[in-house]
């Protein structure tokens, strides 16, 4: 918890949640978003691709995508608007092998 | 049956949506939430257990009706309500949707009731992580029940600033600071108008405005947001006789009132203007809120009245709506008197809290504007002898305006630093044409036939 940069002021007696976040297992309440979760833990989601800064969200409306992170499986997520799910494994940064249409082709 | 399809659950999206099924229509509703009520009237996710008068204080018998309506209609099966669902194109007739899987609705009549984010200033170190929109954490508080930081420091100004504040105390946090930019003149010439059109309102405002003591300040300057390897430490701020302050902080709040969302409105083929009290460009729509043919804009994203005249100006919309196509409905005399009174106390709030034009004029040229890529005052003036001062072409050469935010949280201030650059007011500078998609989207969507899910 003191590693985090948000804190509960309610609603705290909810079901736990457990998901890993860059390899690390985490826990969340059930209802929690994505961005809460990992932030009740850490300080950032993720490190800004033009600048030396780490991000943390901004507008948690889902209008300035500065919460962008990754499944291990591929796909990007908004952590603002991702409901956080059991089992979830998240990431950072997108892994390498990933594209649209799965399979490494020309598309 | 006219297929009429309605861009956002909030409270203008809700009550444009009953008033057609008043009418005997079947609405498609879009919205980009998990569940129904807006930003301002948001709601938790199903299992939280704070009641209403604790999330929404005062407006809590509003919101709950707003949501019990639309319940109500989605029960009764009367509207066609598609959640988690984002407009991303507009094109002859055909509202592009995604979501999990990618969508196609055509429709007949379109209401947009899209809403307003928060109006953004840069203010030098805003780009660090743990410095958030004042909406951001309004929305942490009421949806989630956290906090976005240990100590806080708010600033900006607009309702929503005190609102917030005291919203936070309420709920235990520790708030260092309130730094509202409005100098306390404006406040009083502004406050004058919005007492005389909504005393109860503005009486309510400043009774929180009260509870908030000696952590408010008006008429302050901000210097910059101190920052260290774990995000804000700091704010360096003048108060209003203009002695340096400091105050630590490990969480920034900033928002100076609210901007309209007119992506998808520009897309439709909304014409705009310039709205100088506003400070900010907004679509051109008669009273009831036409704006073209076939369309409708209802709410913040096309006056900014907050949510009782976007509950108004809901129902006005889908009015319009009925008339056009020649089917009864009620009559629109009571509801434009209101709106009426809505925009004076609109005004009212445009004037006590203005944009803090000036502070963007003179921003150092390391600050940086566009938090999504990075790029400073200095690069953005630096471009402009190449661009000339014009907003779209800046853009395209500079990129303030082109990163992953479309726009929303830099273009206002990219057009003051343009506009002061050339000696011009930021009208001159013209606005941001919106693009295709209105949010970001995987391309893998689109090489995926409609309807097929994205990959879990």
């Amino acid at each position: 918890m003191s590693g985090g940069r948000l804190v509960r002021l309610a609603e705290t007696a909810r079901a736990t949640v457990r998901f890993d976040f860059d390899g690390e297992a985490l826990t969340g309440l059930e209802g929690d978003t994505v961005l809460t979760a990992i932030l009740l833990s850490r300080r950032a989601l993720r490190q800004a691709e033009f600048g030396p800064e780490a991000r943390a969200g901004f507008c948690l409306m889902g209008a300035c995508q500065d919460c962008w992170i990754w499944r291990e499986e591929g796909p990007r997520l908004r952590a603002c608007s991702t409901p956080l799910r059991e089992g979830m494994r998240l990431r950072s940064a997108p892994g390498a092998a990933h594209w649209p249409g799965g399979t490494g082709g020309t598309a | 049956m006219t297929r009429v399809l309605i861009v956002g659950a909030g409270p203008a999206g809700i009550r444009a949506a009953e008033a057609l099924v008043e009418a005997g229509l079947h609405p498609v509703v879009v919205d980009e939430a998990a569940r129904a009520g807006g930003q301002i009237y948001r709601r938790p996710p199903e299992g939280f257990t704070r009641p209403p008068d604790k999330l929404y204080g005062s407006e809590a018998a509003k919101a709950v009706a707003l949501h019990a309506t639309f319940d109500r209609l989605v029960a009764g099966g009367k509207v066609t309500y598609l959640p988690q669902r984002s407009v991303m194109a507009l094109r002859a007739g055909v509202a592009h949707v995604l979501g999990e899987a990618r969508q196609e609705v055509p429709y007949d009549r379109l209401i947009l009731a899209t809403g307003a984010t928060d109006r953004l200033a840069p203010v030098p170190g805003w780009q660090a992580g743990g410095v958030y929109s004042l909406g951001a954490a309004q929305i942490a508080l009421k949806a989630q029940g956290v906090a976005l930081g240990r100590s806080i420091v708010l600033a900006g100004s607009g309702p929503l600033l005190t609102l917030l504040a005291a919203q936070l105390l309420e709920a235990g946090a520790e708030v260092a600071a309130v730094l509202d930019t409005a100098p306390m003149r404006a406040q009083l010439q502004g406050g004058l108008r919005m007492v005389m059109a909504r005393p109860l309102v503005t009486l309510r405002g400043l009774r929180l405005r009260a509870a908030l003591g000696r952590r408010y300040h008006a008429g302050v300057s901000l210097t910059r947001i101190e920052t260290g390897e774990a995000g804000p430490t700091a704010v360096h701020w003048q108060d209003a006789r203009g002695s340096a302050r400091e105050t630590s902080c490990d969480m920034v709040g900033l928002g100076w009132h609210l901007r309209a969302d007119g992506t998808l409105a520009d897309l439709a083929g909304a014409a705009f203007d310039w709205n100088s009290a506003f400070a900010q460009w907004l679509p051109r729509a008669d009273p009831l809120g036409r704006a073209g043919t076939g369309l409708y804009l209802a709410g913040d994203g096309v006056r900014i009245l907050g949510a009782d005249g976007a509950e108004l100006a809901g129902r006005a919309a889908a009015i319009a709506c009925l008339q056009d196509l020649g089917l009864p409905h009620p009559d629109s005399a009571s509801i434009l008197r209101r709106l009426k009174r809505m925009q004076r106390f609109a005004d009212g709030v445009a004037q006590a809290f203005p944009w803090p034009a000036e502070m963007i004029r003179t921003l150092p040229d390391t600050t940086t504007v566009c938090r999504c890529e990075g790029i400073s005052a200095g690069d953005l003036r630096a471009t402009l002898p190449l661009s000339g001062p014009e907003a779209n072409r800046a853009k395209s050469l500079a990129r303030v305006g082109m990163g992953r935010c479309q726009g929303r949280y830099c273009q206002l201030s990219g057009a003051e630093i343009i506009a002061a650059a050339a000696g011009l007011a930021p009208r001159d500078v013209g606005r941001l044409r919106a693009q295709p998609p209105a949010r970001p989207a995987p391309i893998g969507a689109w090489l995926k036939a409609e309807g097929t899910r994205e990959a879990e």
